[in-house]
């Protein structure tokens, strides 16, 4: 399977990870290598099949809707790289 | 100093039960062990006070006669795993400088047991590979070697760190986690034992995520009966973690009887490869032959859906971890790329994941942005669930002809050397989870027993997958090859 540079942009603007131009066709070629790998799923008949949900039959549990928890602000923030005034901070995206 | 540190949680247990040692001194020889063992590159953050605080109190609580089985007694714990003050990074450059506030529920649980953390163990980046080599904190190496010969060895991923610990005698016991065979294959590495639990079986919650799905936290220790005494105190059900299972959790060490007359075994005739070395078969023919001699009942069966496991994994598992690692952009904790002038929040998304995530990481991330994308979504992420439900059915066809436990080889090959396969395509060194990823798929326990070695000296590790929730009945299949197989052998220390 053979993946083109494109694609590998594609998918590297989706994921939201920087790839520098030269760095594409090596990232393609993994891309296909991996793909290729992948694509054998291709030939099991799944007619029929359901798609697994969840690998223990188990319904999701569900809880009461009310307020367990809170009121920590400053620990939130404690690990934020930039952080003002009890909010988070990052580079202007309204002009 | 080394008959301390080589003592086992039972052991250790009795030994403070009975007053012939002290958390203190226990707690005192690990440290100096780990200090000393730098160069297996295996604990990352250090965590002397509060090793030396929870000792004390361990034997306060000792002397008081309320001591649970781990009480006073050291860990290591996996950096995956958050810890309250500690520095948690999941080996990852984009979480430096993260300390999480809370402490995940399997490390509360030790806690509360009275377990002493030593410090954090290097694994693969956000559990992702199986050498250990992806690590921002660099490689953990082997305490095993190929005889004389000085190359270093890879304990294995992702709980490389956990595993050369044990193995080297830095603590008693670890924790790991698994997603495709992060627990099994370094434990088979480095001749120790390690048990995958059933999917839900141990709470997620405070564990960093890779692949929801397929997670799960389990015991490394030194043999079967500390992996059932360590799970007594990792399992149970946690409101915290919709996926944990609301069930009792039975006495594990309980159930180690030896006795497995009357079970039965299943061998799967798809996990003879072609061109598995001869001493991988040999080993496995000799643990058939163990289990029939303590009087097990061993049958041929087929989980015709093997081959696709990996594919179907490599599909499943980079889905989940794309959507999981989405929330590292450099807003809310860990490392934010420098940005120039004018860089906007794009920017800022996209250098900071560029610089924080490793090659391997970056690659299953994007693998997965692929398999999620549109157009693409039902050709191989629907269609890799369905293979998934298939697979999970093999097992279930099989346990439902009576097959009690299923025997394998838990690796296709020893130890490999550090670097070794930096060469390969990213899919070789996938084909080392062949016989472990199976389990997570299913759901399933599994375990790894250290069963021989190799022509070199290095230890080979068995398999034995077992029945949903059914871990006690497994340990103690595990507790019954591994009397039989009488694995003995310690690493000579070089470090």
């Amino acid at each position: 399977m053979s993946i083109d540079t494109a694609t590998a942009a594609r998918v590297a603007k989706l994921a939201r990870i920087r790839v520098d131009d030269d760095a594409l066709p090596a990232l393609a070629e993994e891309f296909g290598a991996i793909l290729g790998f992948i694509e054998q799923l291709q030939e099991v008949d799944v007619e029929g099949v359901e798609p697994m949900v969840s690998v223990t039959p188990m319904r999701l549990p569900r809880r009461a809707d009310e307020v367990t928890s809170g009121g920590m602000a400053d620990t939130i923030l404690s690990n934020a790289p930039d952080a003002r005034e009890g909010f988070f901070a990052v580079p202007k995206v309204v002009e | 100093m080394t008959e301390l540190t080589g003592m086992t949680i039972a052991s250790a247990r009795d030994a403070l039960r009975k007053g012939e040692v002290t958390s203190a001194e226990l707690t005192e020889a690990c440290l100096t062990a780990i200090d000393g063992a730098d160069a297996l590159g295996a604990v990352v953050h250090k965590t002397p006070e509060i090793a030396r605080e929870r000792a004390a109190a361990a034997d306060a609580r000792l002397k008081a006669g309320d001591a649970p089985d781990l009480c006073g007694i050291p860990l290591g714990i996996k950096d995956l795993f958050c810890t309250e003050g500690v520095p948690a990074q999941a080996a990852s450059r984009i979480l430096e400088g993260f300390t999480p506030p809370y402490e995940s529920t399997v490390t509360r649980q030790l806690r509360e047991a009275g377990a002493v953390m030593l410090g954090k163990l290097n694994m693969d980046e956000f559990a992702m590979g199986s050498s250990n080599e992806t690590s921002v904190y660099g490689d953990a190496v082997n305490p095993w070697r190929r005889g004389n010969d000085a190359a270093k060895l890879t304990p294995g991923g992702s709980s490389g760190g956990s595993a050369a610990a044990v193995a080297a005698d830095l603590c008693l016991g670890a924790t790991g986690t698994d997603t495709g065979g992060s627990i099994r294959q370094p434990a088979a590495f480095t001749g120790i034992t390690g048990l995958k639990p059933t999917y839900g079986r141990c709470s997620r919650w405070g564990i960093i995520a890779f692949a929801s799905s397929l997670d799960q936290a389990g015991p490394m220790a030194k043999d079967v009966r500390d992996c059932a005494i360590m799970l007594n105190a990792m399992a149970g059900h946690d409101p915290m973690d919709s996926t944990s299972a609301e069930l009792a959790v039975p006495d594990f060490e309980a159930a180690l009887t030896g006795d497995i007359k009357g079970k039965t075994i299943g061998i799967p005739r798809e996990y003879r490869m072609d061109g598995m070395p001869e001493e991988i078969e040999a080993l496995w023919a000799e643990g058939r032959k163990m289990l029939e001699d303590a009087g097990a009942k061993v049958v041929d069966i087929s989980l015709p859906h093997t081959k696709y496991a990996l594919p179907t994994y490599y599909v499943i598992a980079p889905a989940e971890a794309s959507s999981n690692l989405a929330r590292y952009d450099g807003v809310r904790y860990g490392r934010r790329a420098q940005l120039a002038q004018g860089d906007g929040v794009v920017e800022m998304y996209e250098k900071t994941r560029a610089e924080g995530f490793g090659a391997e990481v970056q690659r299953r991330v994007m693998v997965g942005t692929y398999v999620l994308s549109a157009g693409f979504y039902d050709a191989y992420y629907n269609r890799a669930r369905k293979v998934r439900t298939l697979i999970k059915k093999d097992f279930e066809d099989a346990f439902a002809d009576g097959v009690d436990a299923i025997l394998t080889p838990a690796t296709p090959s020893a130890a490999f050397g550090l670097g070794e396969m930096q060469s390969a395509d990213p899919v070789q060194m996938y084909l080392n989870d062949v016989f472990t990823v199976t389990v997570n798929l299913a759901g399933l326990p599994g375990i790894s027993v250290p069963a021989g070695q190799d022509r070199n000296g290095l230890p080979l590790g068995l398999q034995l997958i077992g029945r949903p929730w059914e871990e006690g009945d497994l340990l103690n299949t595990a507790y019954a090859l591994e009397r039989a197989a009488g694995f003995v052998s310690k690493p000579e220390k070089w470090w």
